[in-house]
């Protein structure tokens, strides 16, 4: 089940908004809207399905109506019509009472300019959340200051934020937000204020947390690389509709439509797609054959090498067709011919750092996983190709259907 | 000729003539009100007057400069000694112990009561859209012409002159404790709202602390302003240094009205330095 369910959630800004969602929901035109009943769309009837421990990413260039949508997700933004679902439980029910427990005990915020507190020390700053719950003080000063301990602030808890860089003071955010032991933390646009190298230990500092903490993270960015990055799954909209929802790769390979094309075009795919991607299925023998099965074998899929593997799908080793044939003539075993140390790599790897072993090596690399089971083989043609945007998506569901044996 | 004309053809609102009747009707029906009112502002400055006057004045400079030396600097402290030495030496000292006893009473109740007002207009639209214009009134109207209707309702003496400092000195302090609320970040209002602050929480922990700065520049524009009406409080029988300079004036003794109109100078910069600084050392400490 979903933590966190939108269900049809629309926000208009203008005169009689509310009688206004009808008609768009009817189909109404968004700029007749506009023209006529001088309706602004921020956000348009948008569903999506967050789950438990999962980085969501909402990706979208300013004015998209991400910043908006996810101020509806804790009522910061009243939405115009639709619904909000915590744990089942609509939020648009809510009195201002279960609201805020919701945003006490549930939902945290990390804002992009950090917002903290310039009249209070870092240590209250991360206290707030619970000192407004009536926490008694000994127990919220403990839980603040392991919530700094985790952002990696030990020792800054009697500072003012503003004698703090900005990558400290958005850590002191995210202390905060996590102090409150939220379920669901809203980041909106969380690292963008902040220089890229900076942002980039960030991210992989969220992503560290996130190995320890799981939580359920909602994380705002106009940045595509930063979404690539920390994205389990990614929502991209434009002017206030998602247009699609799926993992970085789908978003990559299979881009819903022309917008979504454009958006991805200049992403260095080599620094996103990994071996698991453009691997093929390999051609294997096990090695009881005799060579001249090999040969046949290959001749008939037009290869010149053979990967050899147990009954358990280990790799051993590679054959190529000139030792598979001399060893025909010399009545040699597939195993006096073997090449054990032929160039692997394990599935998460970049393809951007397998072009080196491809050049230097003859054979194709095999992708193996941890216990040394063949997935794939990526061959040099379908890395070059994968970096020109073409991925098969047959190699891709090969994939699966292997990763679903193993 | 053009005013002839004009009555000639329109006939004359009569706002003088309503305006006579409320204040008729108020004195008249809310007599017991007005009475309450009277006698718990008398006390305050009765009180005031009586703890001011208590110590022999030297104790009272003494400890006036040791405030001085805490708020500000020593060179306030200096400037207090000397000021106030120079008052006792002219002879002013009882009459402006009597007008820093209105002044603060005055102060202290703008500051009861504007605060909680300057609170409500950031808080309701609707509250401002009233109450602006209202402060607006408040300080163009002449001051003069709401003394007679103080007069009418609580009589001569300090009192009148007190509510007449209320309502001249309120509008500053309630301005800027709005205008502190509203300048405070949205972010910052977004921030408390997100972890789930109640509007009390919201206002005591954030909005307030934050606007605080801008609320006693108000204070102490409050405490000014009702300074400034101690003058004209006099002339409906406040006690005080009012007294001594109106008396001057209108007897052209010019000497003596610049002795009695030093001794307001030197309460003015010593009330003003003072309402300044005594609040800037804890916010020092608190960012140092």
């Amino acid at each position: 089940m979903p933590i966190l369910s939108i269900r049809n959630v629309s926000k208009l800004f203008g005169p009689n908004a509310a009688q206004s969602v009808k008609l768009l929901e009817q189909g109404y035109d968004k700029q007749k809207l506009a023209k006529e009943k001088q309706i602004t769309v921020g956000v348009n009837q948008v569903n999506m399905d967050i789950e438990q421990g999962e980085i969501f990413v909402i990706m979208g260039l300013s004015g998209s109506g991400k910043s908006t949508l996810v101020r509806m997700f804790n009522r910061l933004i009243e939405p115009t019509a639709g619904q909000i679902l915590v744990h089942d439980k609509d939020l648009m029910k809510m009195n201002a009472e279960q609201l805020r427990e919701v945003r006490r005990k549930t939902i945290s915020m990390v804002f992009q300019k950090f917002a903290l507190f310039p009249h209070r020390s870092v240590l209250d700053n991360v206290e707030y959340g619970l000192e407004i719950q009536k926490v008694a003080k000994a127990k919220r000063r403990e839980k603040a200051k392991q919530s700094l301990e985790l952002v990696g602030l030990k020792g800054w808890e009697d500072k003012r934020p503003d004698e703090l860089s900005g990558g400290m003071q958005q850590r002191v955010g995210l202390a905060r937000a996590l102090a409150n032991d939220p379920e669901v933390l809203l980041m909106d646009e969380a690292f963008s204020a902040l220089d890229p190298l900076i942002r980039r230990d960030m991210q992989d500092e969220l992503l560290d947390l996130q190995e320890k903490m799981k939580k359920t993270i909602i994380f705002i960015t106009h940045d595509l690389d930063e979404a690539l990055r920390i994205g389990d799954r990614i929502a991209l909209m434009r002017d206030g509709e998602v247009v699609q929802i799926g993992t970085p790769e789908e978003i990559l390979i299979q881009p819903a439509n022309g917008y979504v094309r454009r958006f991805v075009e200049d992403v260095d795919l080599s620094k996103v797609l990994t071996a698991s991607h453009v691997m093929r299925r390999p051609e294997t023998i096990t090695r009881d054959r005799g060579p001249r099965v090999a040969l046949e074998l290959m001749r008939e899929r037009g290869v010149s090498n053979l990967f050899v593997i147990d009954r358990g799908k280990r790799l051993l080793g590679a054959i190529t067709a000139e030792d598979a044939s001399r060893a025909a003539k010399e009545k040699l075993s597939i195993e006096d011919i073997l090449i054990p140390d032929c160039p692997v790599s394990p599935p998460d790897r970049l393809i951007g750092e397998m072009f080196e072993l491809s050049s230097t090596s003859p054979i194709p690399i095999s992708v193996v996983d941890v216990e040394n089971r063949l997935l794939g083989v990526v061959v040099r043609g379908s890395l070059l190709g994968a970096m020109a945007g073409e991925v098969e998506n047959e190699g891709v569901n090969a994939n699966v259907q292997q990763l679903d044996i193993g | 000729m053009y005013s002839n004309l004009i009555s000639a053809e329109l006939p004359k609102l009569p706002i003088a003539e309503w305006v006579d009747k409320a204040v008729d009707w108020m004195s008249m029906n809310l007599e017991g009100i007005f009475e309450g009112i009277s006698t718990a502002i008398d006390k305050v400055v009765t009180s005031f007057t009586n703890i001011f006057t208590f110590p022999h004045p030297i104790v009272f400079i003494v400890i006036l400069a040791v405030i001085a030396y805490f708020a500000g600097k020593w060179k306030l402290s200096l400037f207090t000694v000397l000021g106030f030495l120079l008052i006792w030496d002219l002879g002013y000292w009882d009459a402006t112990m009597s007008t820093l006893a209105l002044v603060l009473t005055s102060g202290l109740i703008s500051i009861i009561i504007g605060i909680p007002i300057g609170i409500w207009c950031a808080k309701s639209r609707a509250a401002s859209n009233i109450i602006t214009p209202l402060l607006d009134f408040m300080q163009t109207m002449p001051a003069f012409v709401y003394l007679l209707p103080a007069v009418t309702f609580f009589s001569l003496g300090v009192v009148p002159g007190v509510i007449a400092s209320i309502i001249f000195a309120i509008p500053p302090t309630i301005r800027l404790t709005n205008l502190g609320i509203q300048q405070v970040s949205g972010e910052l209002v977004e921030a408390a709202d997100a972890f789930g602050s109640t509007g009390a929480q919201k206002l005591f922990k954030v909005q307030l602390p934050l606007a605080m700065p801008t609320i006693l520049a108000g204070i102490n524009q409050t405490i000014m302003l009702s300074l400034s009406m101690v003058v004209i409080a006099s002339m409906i029988g406040a006690q005080g240094i009012g007294v001594e300079v109106y008396r001057a004036v209108t007897q052209l003794h010019i000497g003596q009205g610049f002795e009695a109109g030093l001794a307001v100078v030197v309460l003015a910069i010593v009330l003003d330095r003072l309402s300044q600084n005594i609040f800037k050392p804890a916010q020092k400490r608190r960012n140092a």
